[in-house]
């Protein structure tokens, strides 16, 4: 068996974006505007190939627009790749799984269900509904949600919504977490906050592989053990580190801001340093 | 000025005499008889155009290919008045409830089954990268997400369409059948009774003063409260 959980293997995406959709009238018309020689195809991903081990928490940082999503997505099963597969335990990744969970950046709770509801769509393999239910609770606990447990989203702040998001893709048992810049639609304080209970989490789940996008240099400096840096599209994978320090980290470390300055200088900021 | 309200003219009844009507026509039953008959007749073709609407409605949101096709339709078959299809109705459905039924149908039928496909249509293409990530079964997708996401904009289209039901079925009645408030008008302006008229319009917007009051209660229901409050 091989240690690498996830194997990205020469993946390319490619958007097509310049036939407009097919027009109901033309019927006939199938080649005029779909798909046909002089589209225009922008490459998202270009032969992106890398390895993730199991558990390891893993930062993919870049440019706005430089594909990182659209990774998440590949490896979620959300997108199919152009060229290329993504490998999850040997096995090629062909459409999305409950043990892949992808987390997003904000809103994709059921705003029609209570915070308890909402997670439990994530405990649909627990039968017993006593069980289901303790289950909830006990999850709901964990990301501090506990007594919110029958309000509706709209009733929470901003933070609590991401945790209880957390909170419902974690419920589901995940072996991956594919993080979309989950915590980039809230403020200062509370990302701080939940960074920490990210940190915790990963503590706490071992066996659990976080892929992990943000646009956030110091959140990245702080959870993960290792870097990725993609280049604009189409996209490359420009340069990876290993992040050895322990946590609690202290971002003044030398080696931490060190390490910042070569992630600036990558991202093309020179000024910020 | 007030005298001439109280005692009419000759083309309008006075406030007296439309008094008199309301409380004749009320004691003898008629006025009972004639608006049950019309509600029945609209809650039966309300309730129709809800069980075919809703259903095909969510099917059309959630199917591209087919909306493509059928909105064309849709949009051509819309703005004929159901009024325009009185002569069809007859034909098909001789005498009686059915075709006053067949017009009330047609006039709830598009407004909830156009908003219906317009809020099937719309919701967030996220949900359903959720619900294919927790891997909910289509039937679960249904109860889920599909209907509860759709509920409000289907609730506000019923309360739009009861009201354009109770217009058409004044209208319906009209035709075809002996009972009902519609019938009530023609049979009371035949009989040169304006009085009756009268009676009979104001019943007329007391019953959808209620339904609309009754239809916008459920706006209320936690169902489809998260629309409303969501910032």
């Amino acid at each position: 068996m091989s240690e690498n959980k996830i194997l990205i293997d020469n993946v390319t995406v490619e958007y097509r974006n310049g036939g407009s959709p097919r027009k109901p009238w033309s019927l006939f018309g199938k080649g005029r505007n779909c798909g046909s020689a002089g589209d225009d195809v922008r490459t998202v991903l270009h032969d992106i190939n890398i390895e993730i081990k199991t558990g390891e928490f893993v930062s993919v940082l870049g440019h706005s627009g430089c594909g990182k999503s659209t990774l998440l997505k590949v490896i979620a099963g959300f997108v199919r790749p152009t060229r290329g597969a993504v490998l999850i335990d040997g096995k090629e990744v062909t459409k999305p799984q409950p043990d892949h969970v992808f987390v997003f950046q904000e809103g994709s709770l059921f705003p029609w269900l209570t915070i308890r509801e909402n997670i439990s769509l994530a405990l649909r393999s627990v039968k017993d509904p006593r069980e289901k239910e303790e289950k909830a609770a006990y999850y709901l606990e964990l990301v501090g949600l506990e007594n919110s447990h029958s309000q509706y989203p709209y009733m929470l702040s901003g933070g609590m919504r991401q945790r209880a998001e957390i909170a419902r893709a974690i419920a589901a048992q995940p072996d991956i977490l594919l993080m979309d810049e989950p915590f980039s639609a809230l403020d200062y304080l509370t990302r701080l906050n939940l960074r920490e209970e990210m940190l915790y989490l990963h503590v706490m789940l071992p066996k659990t592989t976080i892929l992990f996008v943000t646009h956030d240099i110091d959140e990245a400096l702080q959870l993960c053990n290792r870097l990725i840096i993609m280049s604009d599209p189409p996209s490359q994978v420009k340069c990876c580190r290993t992040i050895k320090a322990p946590h609690p980290r202290n971002l003044t470390d030398i080696e931490l801001s060190d390490l910042r300055s070569h992630i600036y200088y990558h991202l093309g900021v020179h000024t910020a340093v | 000025m007030l005298n001439v309200l109280w005692d009419g003219g000759s083309n309008f009844p006075g406030i007296a005499q439309f008094g008199k009507a309301f409380i004749e026509l009320a004691t003898n039953g008629d006025l009972w008889r004639h608006s049950i008959a019309s509600l029945f007749r609209v809650t039966l073709g309300f309730y129709l155009a809800i069980l075919l609407a809703v259903p095909l409605g969510l099917f059309l949101g959630r199917r591209q290919g087919w909306r493509k096709w059928m909105d064309p339709v849709v949009q051509f078959l819309r703005p004929i008045s159901p009024l325009a299809w009185t002569p069809f109705a007859m034909a098909w459905f001789g005498i009686g409830d059915a075709p006053a039924l067949f017009i009330i149908f047609l006039a709830a039928f598009f407004p909830i089954l156009i908003s219906t496909t317009e809020a099937a249509a719309s919701i967030h293409p996220m949900y359903f990268l959720v619900a294919s990530n927790l891997q909910l079964t289509s039937w679960e997708s249904l109860c889920k997400i599909i209907v509860p996401a759709t509920a409000p904009n289907i609730l506000l289209a019923l309360r739009v369409s009861l009201g354009v039901a109770w217009l058409v079925v004044v209208a319906a009645e009209m035709i075809a059948v002996k009972s009902g408030l519609g019938y009530l008008i023609i049979d009371s302006r035949n009989a040169l009774r304006l009085d009756y008229v009268m009676v009979a319009m104001t019943t007329i917007g007391m019953i959808g003063l209620a339904l609309d009051h009754t239809i916008a209660r459920l706006g209320r229901l936690e169902a489809v409260r998260w629309r409303l409050e969501r910032k």
